[in-house]
């Protein structure tokens, strides 16, 4: 028997992608964000959440996809895996769904130029809806990162 | 009842009134005649028993229930203090400690004491093994003397009296058995039996188990309340077969109070004597005590100084205190722009008043944060005093500012490089009690152990008057272990010298003993201090003593800075690390093969553009006339870092950026400004090399 999850579903692009909710703190509106210099691109630097710092991560820019102006339907995603706190600027968040785990298959190999391994699966919801599983601790796995930061010189 | 949610509380009292009785047995070793505080030592672990009954750690109650029976022969004079009760006091102190902290740890608080409660035992019997002569004889006469049966507690002593204000008859029965009574447990069975149908034992002499055991001969006392009047209680007990005679005498609240003068004393003195046996526990008090309870009650008080009138708080809850602090002011600043909007004159008004209002909320926030060092201070007087003991030396240990404050997080760090500084002063600077005379100093040496503010910073300070630190010696040991080489070593001066001693596995003591040979050596104390942002330093004198200087910041987490801007992003530079800050002309700036100097009273020093280190989207400073600059330092190395503008200087809250981020060269952290946004706070190590 597999269980219902709870599912936050977010847009990037095209794709609509989608974290289990309890890996989800809250989401927030942009708000203001302090550069840190020093660091990769895709970090946009650190947010006040609360009397909290987080740093917060562009995720087109994390996925390697093109970086888009922020609009008023951007959305930061705080979530919270192995006790670190992120934000994931997203193009937009407004829908949680309830999904059957058994209707989550593996990931093909590349979706959408984005490396599977950051893939927990893909769902099909609907007639012609695909949610693409996000797999946080890869997303924030920085044994990666360092590897990508020494391919750039 | 569900004691979890006491646990925390009984856990901090136990170790407030462990604390307590440490300091109080130290105060009675110095002063062995003054009873007063034999009184608030007995109330102290009276309190510690009761708790830890309530809480169900039996093993913690009857310890402190043996150490009770002592300190009560103390207290009546029964017993005179020696060295070998004291040392036994503070076994059982340390038994005691040992189990809180296992409960603490989650455990049951069960620990074996059974040497220590035979000790304790043999104390009360007046088996004092060095004591054959004066404090023997009143100690073994104290148990028969105080044979009667008496022997209420305070919390008794109220059940009782409450009883008594409630209507209830309170009875003090006294039962014998005859002579020839074949089976006697069975038949204070029986009587206990009849007793419970009709109303309720509050305490019993011998005590309950030793009765069921047969540890009592024919005869046995009890406390007990009841609706039945004396005489009916009589006549019930008597109807039990095999009883002798039964007296049963009706208490009033006066003669609680006065426990066993009149009529008690006298059907004691119709009863037969209850014998005293080894394995009977002596009277907790004697009715001559009675009086004096009311003195005990007054004299923790009076000793221990005004009590501080504080309350615990969970860490944590401060630091959420500090978020929401942290939102309100946000959001005041907000207000503040609408208000500026608007332009209502009432409405900035109430604005600017909330502006102050919070900005008070958050000072008394931060203080909130710091206590004073005291709490790590007053575990060492028992510290000093056993190393003493085991080095055979004599040591005053003289504490002063210990009122001083600092945060939390500093205090409950500081203890272990603390102990360890001191445990070093009493081993290696202390001489021994026959090198102090030759050398013409006082037999007992002293450590003193101070702390003080100056400027925004704590210094704590162990200075001993022993033998100062051998300039020779150090070195020699230096060079056998290659630390350093003949050549460096005489070319050293007093002071590096002595810097040598927090060299990574650098001992002098010729022999490794049990205080110095325990793995940690001055260079972890080192470490730890450098750890919390503070520094130390050693002062010596040879002949005179050394004295370890240990600088702290006042807080970790709030420090002074200074605000910079760059185009449109703001950076916090610590003050501690700031030299001086200044203005420069391009002119004054030079190339010096190749890397930007500039001359800074008298010597070259690199400049350095912070613009362009962290690459600041809206700033450059390549082509401005005249630059701010940020003179920094580390250690005596400078380098001047330019910046845009002075914002100002602020007192700041650290925060770190979370897990996620790796170290990032040159910031260390960041803080959260009035406005709500985020500043880096800038590490001025990373820009010296």
């Amino acid at each position: 028997m597999a269980e219902d999850i709870k599912v936050i579903v977010f847009k990037l692009a095209t794709e609509e992608y989608g974290i289990e909710v309890d890996k989800v703190q809250t989401i927030e509106r942009l708000m203001p964000i302090t550069r840190v210099p020093k660091t990769y691109n895709f970090i946009k630097g650190v947010i006040n959440l609360r009397g909290v710092v987080i740093p917060v991560i562009d995720l087109r820019g994390r996925f390697g996809l093109e970086e888009a102006e922020h609009t008023d339907q951007t959305r930061i995603i705080i979530v919270v895996v192995n006790e670190m706190e992120v934000g994931f600027i997203v193009d937009s968040a407004n829908d949680v769904i309830d999904l059957n785990r058994e209707s989550i298959d593996t990931p093909p190999e590349v979706v959408g130029g984005i490396k599977a391994k950051y893939l927990d699966g893909v769902a099909k919801i609907g007639e012609d809806r695909l949610l693409i599983m996000l797999n946080l601790s890869e997303v924030l796995n920085k044994n990666e990162i360092v590897q990508l930061e020494s391919f750039e010189g | 009842m569900d004691m979890n949610q006491y646990l925390s509380m009984f856990i901090d009292e136990s170790n407030d009134h462990l604390q307590s009785l440490n300091e109080n047995m130290m105060g009675l070793e110095a002063n062995p005649d003054d009873l007063s505080i034999v009184q608030v030592i007995f109330r102290s672990a009276h309190t510690l028993k009761g708790m830890a009954a309530t809480m169900g750690f039996e093993d913690l109650a009857s310890l402190t229930h043996q150490m009770e029976n002592v300190l009560d022969l103390v207290r009546n004079g029964k017993l005179v203090m020696q060295d070998f009760i004291f040392d036994t006091l503070f076994k059982s102190l340390d038994a005691l400690e040992a189990m809180v902290q296992d409960i603490t740890a989650g455990g049951e608080g069960k620990a074996d004491v059974s040497a220590i409660v035979s000790s304790l035992q043999a104390i009360v019997r007046g088996e004092v093994p060095s004591a054959q002569g004066e404090g023997a004889a009143p100690a073994a006469a104290a148990p028969k003397e105080t044979e009667a049966p008496a022997l209420l507690d305070e919390f008794q002593l109220s059940v009782l009296e409450q009883s008594i204000q409630e209507g209830l008859q309170v009875l003090f029965i006294q039962v014998s058995l005859r002579k020839d009574c074949q089976l006697r447990a069975v038949r204070a069975y029986m009587v206990f039996e009849l007793l419970e149908r009709f109303g309720e034992v509050v305490k019993s002499f011998p005590s309950v188990q030793d009765i069921e055991q047969e540890k009592f001969d024919y005869s046995f006392s009890l406390y007990y309340i009841s609706q039945k009047t004396a005489e009916e209680m009589q006549t019930l007990i008597m109807g039990v077969s095999e009883i002798d005679n039964v007296t049963s005498v009706a208490l009033d609240v006066e003669t609680l109070s006065q426990l066993g003068k009149a009529e008690v004393a006298a059907a004691v003195e119709e009863a037969p004597p209850v014998p005293a046996r080894e394995n009977i526990p002596p009277a907790n008090e004697t009715p001559a005590a009675a009086p004096k309870r009311e003195e005990a009650k007054k004299a923790p008080a009076k000793s221990a100084g005004a009590p501080s009138r504080t309350i615990r708080v969970d860490i944590d809850r401060l630091d959420v205190l500090m978020n929401l602090l942290s939102e309100l002011l946000i959001d005041r600043v907000r207000l503040e722009q609408h208000a500026s909007d608007i332009q209502s004159g009432e409405l900035t008004e109430t604005v600017e008043h909330m502006s102050r209002v919070s900005a008070d909320l958050q000072n008394i926030v931060m203080k909130l944060r710091m206590v004073p060092v005291d709490t790590v201070f007053n575990r060492f007087p028992r510290m000093v005093r056993d190393l003493a003991k085991s080095l055979d030396k004599k040591v005053d240990l003289i504490i002063t500012g210990a009122e001083t404050e600092l945060d939390r997080t500093v205090v409950d760090e500081i203890g272990d490089p603390l102990v360890h500084l001191l445990r070093n002063a009493l081993d290696h600077g202390v001489e021994s009690v026959s090198d102090r005379i030759a050398a013409g100093k006082p037999e007992t040496g002293s450590i003193h152990l101070r702390a003080f503010h100056s400027g925004n910073h704590v210094f704590i300070e162990i200075q001993d008057d022993g033998a100062g630190i051998s300039r020779e010696k150090v070195l020699k040991s230096a060079i056998n272990k290659g630390i350093v080489t003949a050549e460096q070593a005489a070319a050293m001066s007093d002071n590096e010298a002595h810097q040598l001693l927090f060299a990574a596995g650098f001992s002098t003591a010729e022999v490794i003993s049990d205080i110095s040979g325990r793995g940690v050596g001055l260079d972890v104390v080192k470490a730890k201090i450098s750890s919390l942002g503070g520094n130390v330093t050693i002062y010596s004198t040879p002949g005179k003593g050394t004295t370890f200087s240990v600088q702290l910041p006042l807080t970790l987490s709030i420090i002074a800075a200074m605000l910079v801007r760059l185009g449109s992003e703001k950076y916090a530079i610590p003050l501690s690390s700031i030299v001086e800050t200044g203005i420069v002309k391009r002119s004054q700036i030079r190339s010096v093969h190749g890397a930007k100097m500039l001359e800074f009273r008298g010597s070259h020093i690199p400049i350095v553009s912070l613009s362009t280190i962290f690459n600041v989207p809206d700033y450059d400073d390549s082509d401005e006339e005249e630059t701010e600059i940020v003179v920094i330092r580390k250690g005596d190395k400078l380098v001047a870092l330019t910046v845009q503008d002075f914002i100002g200087q602020n007192e700041i809250v650290i925060k770190n950026l979370g897990k996620y981020l790796p170290s990032i060269q040159g910031i260390s952290g960041g803080t959260i400004l009035g406005d709500g946004q985020v500043a880096l706070i800038i590490d001025a190590n990373a820009f010296i090399k």
